[in-house]
């Protein structure tokens, strides 16, 4: 029989690969999709709100997106999208709904406290440290740099 | 072993008295539909959480053999069973409600196997009459366990399985004409596999040095089979398996079926086929137990198949161990 390393060699050769054109294809549209209506709905805030500044605009454009997100994954069709569009749906803020509500709505059987407030950033976790750590690195950078001026 | 270095033969010859399959709504628009003894119309059989819709297969499962067979429980000495979930809850639990002595069982997706070999031994030594050997898994409780929340945006790798929801039950006992003739209890095998999403791969070797060993054993040809049919390698993880076996000389790709690679149509967008602890088990009580009752099998070697993983050691970056038990049945006409 094969050894150890020979088996790894073959299974580098033989195992199937993602199709990447195909998923490339379908992120982008779905991810620009999304964008899209991002776009769409920070200028209708604009043309109802004429006076806002673009800061409040963008604050509720994020919060339209989020509801959105975490509805469609309410209702069960998020993860059909992500299937499609794997990253195109995760990266938007529409995919960081997704991760927040998805484990929310799985872990709601193990009850509100260990189960939905627990469970709730197992995935969306990660991303927040490495948020605020990143935050804080710039934070220190900006600090320093301002000494020299 | 008695029947040479890891094969046992069972003289007195252990027979199916029943079989039962009970699989949930995607299994049953599969290609293996009509042969399913019993279809869930949705995935949680009525029940408030997964588990509890798993624990009701595994127990509809053990209970469909048992009337299957006309008896009644308390005939039944033995119900070994095991499942995916941590602890085997889902096992534990049904033997609660069942009245039936219990031995809890765990070799993952192989666990069938594990199952049918100690209850074929015991009633071979006499020490019980009839034993139900069930297993089961449920895609939902299995996905959360080992992978990420349902409702995630996630897309599945090109190697990974989709765990079968399902639960399967044969009872062996005294009565019928097929028998489990001999087995061959496999070793743990691990050739460096570490991606939790190709378990194909990881499980591959352990079946080819299983079949091999087996074949070594009892001085048997692979055309001695009608089938010899792995439990869930998948696609991919099939044709590992037969590359295996040519590079010791076997070649048994016209004979070789897997029960993973059975259950799903291309259609259904599960890459590699379908995995778990009920994918051998519903196989092998619905479709081959059809052909082997019906005479179009005479004699088969079933190998259930598993990755030794948790989702721990996987994070700690261990490689991924795998096993595969060979059980072979034959016809006595």
């Amino acid at each position: 029989m094969l050894s150890r390393s020979e088996y790894i060699k073959l299974d580098q050769k033989l195992s199937p690969k993602s199709k990447e054109i195909q998923t490339l294809i379908f992120a982008f549209l779905v991810g620009g999709l999304i964008c899209c209506i991002g776009q769409a709905i920070a200028d209708l805030v604009k043309m109802g709100m004429p006076n806002a500044e673009e800061k409040v605009i963008a604050q509720i454009d994020s919060v339209a997106m989020i509801f959105l997100g975490s509805f469609l994954t309410g209702l069960g069709l998020y993860d059909n999208i992500g299937k499609y569009a794997g990253a195109g749906s995760i990266i938007p803020i529409t995919g960081f709904a997704n991760s927040v509500v998805s484990p929310a709505m799985e872990y709601r059987s193990e009850g509100v406290v260990f189960g939905v407030m627990c469970k709730m950033f197992v995935i969306a976790g990660p991303i927040i440290v490495s948020g605020v750590t990143a935050s804080i690195g710039i934070g220190l950078i900006y600090w320093f740099v301002g000494l020299f001026q | 072993m008695t029947g040479g270095s890891q094969t046992i033969y069972f003289r007195n010859k252990p027979r199916v008295m029943s079989g039962y399959s009970i699989v949930g709504p995607k299994e049953a628009e599969g290609p293996l539909d009509p042969y399913f003894h019993k279809r869930l119309r949705k995935d949680d059989f009525g029940q408030k959480s997964f588990e509890k819709a798993e624990c009701k297969l595994h127990m509809s499962a053990i209970s469909g053999a048992i009337i299957a067979a006309g008896l009644t429980p308390a005939d039944v000495d033995l119900n070994i069973g095991g499942d995916l979930l941590n602890q085997i809850i889902t096992s534990s639990f049904s033997a609660r409600e069942l009245d039936i002595p219990f031995i809890g069982m765990y070799s993952a997706c192989s666990t069938f196997g594990q199952s049918l070999i100690v209850g074929a031994a015991l009633i071979d030594g006499g020490y019980i009459r009839r034993a139900a050997c069930s297993t089961s898994s449920h895609f939902s409780t299995a996905e959360r366990q080992y992978r990420f929340p349902l409702e995630l945006g996630t897309q599945m790798t090109p190697t990974s399985q989709w765990t079968v929801t399902g639960a399967g039950c044969t009872l062996l006992g005294e009565k019928g004409n097929i028998f489990i003739e001999s087995a061959t209890v496999g070793k743990v095998v691990d050739f460096g596999i570490t991606d939790a999403n190709n378990m194909g791969a990881a499980m591959a070797p352990a079946a080819a040095k299983t079949v091999v060993t087996h074949l070594k054993d009892t001085g048997r040809d692979p055309t001695y089979y009608d089938y010899i049919v792995t439990g869930d390698l998948g696609i991919y993880g099939s044709r590992l398996f037969l590359e295996l076996l040519e590079s010791d000389g076997i070649k048994a790709a016209s004979i070789h079926k897997d029960c993973g690679q059975m259950i799903f149509d291309k259609k259904q967008r599960c890459p590699q086929g379908g995995s778990g602890a009920g994918c051998s088990s519903v196989v092998f009580n619905s479709y081959f137990l059809h052909h082997l009752l019906a005479g179009a099998i005479k004699r088969m070697l079933l190998v259930p198949t598993g990755a030794l993983l948790s989702k721990l050691s996987s994070l700690q970056g261990e490689s991924i161990p795998g096993i595969a038990n060979a059980v072979v049945f034959e016809r006595e006409d």
